[in-house]
């Protein structure tokens, strides 16, 4: 059966991240104050079809960290959701 | 005469003039597509500028997959020379056939624009042919430029010599102002900056050639390392 | 009024008497597809009903000119065995409700033009009108659309080498995002968009089809925005019709139809932009007077539920018609393959059938299944040729008299210091986001009078030739007299070539108006096309296409007449680098061209950029003067071809003086070298700031000789001043020194744009 899972692909620690600390520079012109730690990623949404969960985040894991990230500056982590 | 193969994956855009690059210094080039599976006969392979497979998902992520990347690691792995320019060097690094990855320039905009470069090692195909500390005008033209990898890996790369070029004015924000890298051996290169669109004053530099001069001629020196 | 309380017809965009020309043609009540088919295709966009009797007027033909207005793109024998397709479009109503978006598909748009024509595109230039950068929305709008161009452009593999840039209120809410694009092709693969050959398959290439830009030609382009604010309260509900752009696609679609071309598989193929498969097919059948069968379920569809009137009409990017016989579809469909291209055969062309006087008339029929029923049946040439013209009316709007009398001649003289400095925008910030090298062909590129590249590409016989490309604008000046304005602008053009070399060969003309149904309106339309058919007539050069834009007006507020001309050169030989903008210290600086404008003002300031900083948009506009200009353009032209040919020259810059007048063409030219000049003698404060054309700044290193060649040729020079120093003195009135003017210019985008350096 297909089980929906979310990848969310972030930089790891300590690796630059231009876009994210832009968007925090930004924020109190807009009138956001006391935002920081803003860090940009990225999202993917699957259908993996798996006997059960665990196998589907199996899958889903296994294919974010060959395909979806780049290990060299990101991280992936999957995790099975619900569909709204 | 010396044959480079350029490889051309479907959404590459600088596999004419990376073959015209090569051809103005009297090698053989011919394209090949990213289906092919043996590069023997060649004495050289440049991966060229461009957005290999639309560059979705990130710059040179889907290319590492396509069939040609197996026959380009063992063609390397033999010692044959393997340059990469701009996305070909986002492939190569994707590939991991040589260090660290490219992220998106500092000022998050694409930048097309001349660069002063500084060779920073010789030892290398595509620098073998100029001098230490020689200062070279050729453009960039990239969005993800940004060359960055982990302490580690920039410790040996400067421990081992393996930054060749640099970048004079960092425009992009890479690491240690790193435009240009070699793996272990010196015989795969990758470089964010366009060597084959400075060939001609008329088209505003001639810097390119030295280095392109390198690549190609490199092969003797490729092939008695691997006898 | 409730849409739901309309008639069908008038929902659709037709009119009254629009209904009653369907049912003449048709000799019976149209049902609601065909009424869709004929909505899309005659609108405004896709008919030029209201321009149509108007462009008849401009001289379309020369020895030279392959293909003229009407195909996809117009074509020129630029020599050596090559083609060059040039065609200018709009993307204006997109761009203004999704900038990135918007001016990314208009990219799209214009490259599929140019390469259903078989050549190869090369060169993309961009110009692009905006509000104030004071406004947050105008920043937004700007770094979408300079964005959506580099993420399209660059990624496609065109290089970007050249555009505009011009802020006035006027295009506040109703931005202008104009797009040029020249490709060239050995002249045997032209090739037209005609369907021919009775049982030849129509094949679809490329992406699917969405539900994206459903009747986006006939909503956005064929209609104004109501609210005061244009775009900005019309957002979510138009956003559906803005199409999203794949560049990856496009280069796939490019090299598979080139392949396809070059392999001789293609009877015949044509893009598809505004409306859709209708336009393609009904265009490409009508353009060989045959029929042509489609069938709506063959079609790849990228959602479910799609009905047969939104399938014909989807403006999903990225899609091409091929003709082809039925014999080559093995390989067209292998070559497809190799591209990742889809390729479906979606219909056929079937023979043209007799009305009931007997005609042949070729039909569009809409069918479920290639045998399946029929659901539209019209002839195809109503769609795409014979929309019902209109000769609006037009009317000289009332104001004009006051409006040109109010001349800026009495304003205060001021500080010349700091208007110079207010003038000054380097627009580096946009053209460094493009690529404008690839292809190894770009001598002179983005950000300098014309663009110059040689004239060299995949495919194309070796030649030593460049071209030139060059757009212009001065909507200023259009808005006080859209004749003379129209006139100065194409000389304006004439003039950018001129400084790299090129004798202009061909004009494209990208109309941005306003409303057609207000009289003023069209009265300006009119009054340009007369401008420029004026100006080509005297300067013996031909429209060979263009693109109208209309509606271009929010609360009933209308643009500027914007006419936007583009100038295609050829340069006969190319192996270095014209003059540019560089000085050498010692040079002397010369003023080459009358140095006085024809006509009453000796330094007309009506509609410069001088008067409009000031507040001041009257006043009386240069006239015209074929004679002068002629033998200037010649001069120069041939001065720098010598340079550019190789051959040793005196000449050492050259710079044509056009917005911002000689102060800004003098303050451009030091602050790209580090070097200034001093001049002393000056005819007035008006002569800093005059932007009439048919002057040049050029540099010579022997003035003797260079003053010699002028005289020769009868051509007008006055030695200025001599290069040297770090400060750039201009007689009493400006007196800067060369490092803040460099600083300045280069700062001014960015500060407005409010960006980090």
């Amino acid at each position: 059966m297909n089980h929906f899972v979310i990848v969310d692909v972030t930089l790891r620690d300590g690796i630059a991240d231009p876009e994210g600390s832009t968007i925090e520079r930004a924020l109190p012109a807009l009138g956001f104050a006391g935002v920081t730690n803003v860090h940009a990623g990225k999202s993917f949404r699957l259908d993996v079809d798996a006997p059960n969960e665990a196998a589907a985040l199996e899958k889903a894991t296994a294919l974010a960290e060959r395909l979806l990230s780049n290990p060299v500056i990101e991280n992936a982590t999957a995790r099975i959701a619900t569909r709204g | 005469m010396v044959r480079i193969g350029v490889v051309v994956f479907p959404g590459s855009n600088c596999e004419y003039d990376a073959a015209s690059g090569a051809a103005q210094l009297g090698a053989q080039a011919e394209f090949v597509w990213h289906s092919a599976t043996d590069l023997s006969g060649f004495d050289g392979i440049i991966l060229p500028g461009g957005f290999a497979h639309g560059d979705y998902l990130r710059p040179g992520a889907l290319a590492r997959f396509s069939p040609v990347m197996e026959a380009v690691a063992r063609f390397a792995h033999d010692g044959g020379p393997v340059l990469g320019i701009c996305n070909g060097f986002q492939v190569l690094c994707e590939s991991g056939l040589l260090p660290g990855a490219l992220q998106k320039n500092r000022g998050l905009t694409f930048l097309c624009q001349a660069t002063t470069l500084v060779v920073t090692s010789t030892d290398s195909v595509l620098t073998s042919a100029a001098t230490l500390g020689q200062e070279l005008v050729i453009p960039i033209n990239h969005f993800s430029g940004a060359y960055t990898c982990d302490d580690a890996t920039l410790r040996a790369l400067r421990e081992n010599d393996r930054v060749v070029l640099r970048y004079k004015e960092n425009p992009n924000g890479s690491r240690d102002d790193i435009a240009g890298v070699a793996n272990g051996a010196g015989n795969v290169v990758g470089l964010m900056p366009h060597p084959e669109r400075a060939m001609s004053t008329l088209l505003g530099s001639a810097d390119g050639r030295v280095l392109l001069e390198s690549f190609v001629t490199s092969n003797v020196t490729s092939n008695v390392a691997v006898a | 009024m409730s849409r739901a309380a309309e008639p069908l017809h008038r929902a659709l965009g037709l009119t009254d008497d629009e209904l009653e020309e369907i049912r003449r043609v048709l000799g019976r009540e149209p049902n609601h597809l065909e009424l869709a088919l004929y909505g899309v295709m005659w609108s405004e966009h896709c008919s030029y009903k209201s321009s149509r009797i108007h462009l008849r007027r401009l001289p379309t033909e020369g020895s030279h000119v392959l293909v003229g207005p009407g195909e996809n793109a117009g074509v020129i024998d630029a020599g050596d065995g090559i083609a060059v397709a040039i065609r200018i479009e709009s993307h204006n109503h997109p761009s203004a409700i999704e900038p990135y978006q918007g001016a990314a598909t208009g990219v799209g748009g214009i490259l599929r033009d140019v390469f259903t024509m078989g050549a190869r595109p090369l060169a993309v230039m961009d110009p692009l009108f905006f509000g104030d950068l004071a406004d947050a929305r105008q920043r937004w709008l700007v770094e979408g659309v300079v964005a959506g161009i580099s993420g399209y452009g660059n990624s496609v593999g065109v290089p970007t080498v050249g555009g505009e840039l011009t802020f006035d209120d006027c295009y506040a809410t109703n931005p202008l995002v104009n797009v040029l694009c020249a490709g060239a092709m050995p002249v045997e693969r032209l090739v037209l968009g005609v369907a021919s050959g009775v049982g030849n398959l129509a094949v679809l290439l490329g992406s699917s089809t969405g539900r994206d830009g459903i009747g986006g030609v006939s909503v956005l382009a064929s209609a104004g925005f109501a609210g005061d604010d244009g775009a900005v309260s019309l957002d979510d509900a138009k956003r559906p019709s803005v199409q999203v752009g794949d560049p990856y696609e496009e280069k796939r679609l490019i090299e598979a139809c080139l392949a396809l071309l070059d392999g001789g598989h293609v009877v015949g193929i044509q893009d598809l932009g505004g409306a859709g498969i209708v336009c393609a097919t009904s265009e490409t059948a009508a353009r060989g007077g045959v029929g042509m069968d489609v069938d709506v379920t063959a079609i790849a569809l990228r959602e479910p539920g799609m009905q047969p009137y939104e399938i014909m009409t989807s403006e999903s990017q990225e899609r091409m018609l091929a003709i082809i016989t039925p014999e080559s579809w093995p390989a067209v469909s292998a070559l497809c393959a190799k591209w990742e291209v889809r390729a479906t055969v979606v219909g056929h062309v079937v023979a043209p059938i007799p009305d009931a006087n007997g005609t042949l008339v070729g039909m569009l029929r809409v069918r479920r299944g290639l045998d399946g029923e029929v659901l539209a049946e019209v002839p195809a040439s109503s769609l795409a040729h014979e929309a019902p013209l209109y000769d609006r009316a037009r009317r000289r709007p009332a104001n004009l008299d006051a409006l040109r009398a109010d001349d800026p001649s009495d304003e205060p003289v001021g500080s010349a210091n700091d208007d110079l400095l207010d003038l000054l925008v380097d627009p580096a910030w946009v053209y460094r986001q493009y690529d404008s090298q690839l292809f190894l062909n770009t001598v002179v590129g983005p950000g300098r009078d014309a663009a110059l590249l040689r004239l060299a590409g995949p495919g194309l016989p070796h030649s030593e030739r460049g071209i030139a490309l060059s757009t212009d604008s001065n909507p200023r000046w259009c808005a006080l007299d859209p004749r003379a304005g129209t006139a100065l602008t194409v000389a304006e053009g004439v003039a950018n070539l001129a400084c790299v070399g090129a004798s202009a060969k061909a004009v494209v003309n990208c109309l941005n108006f306003g409303n057609p149904e207000h009289p003023e309106v069209m009265w300006q339309l009119s009054e340009a096309i007369d401008g420029m058919a004026e100006a080509c007539d005297a300067l013996g050069l031909p429209v060979v296409g263009g693109n109208v834009s209309l509606y271009n007006e929010s609360g009933g507020h209308d643009i500027d007449p914007t006419p936007v001309v583009g100038l295609l050169g050829v340069v006969d030989s190319l192996v270095a680098p014209p003059p540019g903008w560089d000085w050498t210290t010692g040079d002397a600086l010369v003023l080459v061209g009358s140095r006085h404008a024809a006509g009453p003002d000796a330094f007309p300031l009506g509609g410069s950029r001088w008067a409009t900083r000031r507040g001041r948009r009257g006043g009386r506009v240069p006239p015209f003067d074929a004679t002068l200009l002629r033998a200037t353009f010649a001069f120069v032209t041939g001065e720098v071809a010598r340079v550019c040919a190789g051959v040793t020259s005196d000449v050492t810059a050259v710079h044509d003086v056009g917005g911002g007048g000689l102060a800004g063409a003098l303050a451009e030219m030091a602050a790209s070298t580090g070097v200034g000049v001093t001049i002393l003698d000056l005819e007035g404060h008006a002569e800093l700031f005059s932007e009439f054309p048919g002057r040049f700044v050029v540099t010579t290193s022997d003035l003797r000789a260079f003053s010699e060649r002028a005289r020769g040729a009868g051509v007008a020079i006055v030695h200025l001043g001599d290069v040297g120093g770090d400060r750039l003195v201009l007689a009493n009135y400006v007196n800067l020194s060369v490092s803040q003017v460099a600083a300045r210019r280069g700062a001014a985008l960015t500060t407005a744009l409010a960006l980090r350096a």
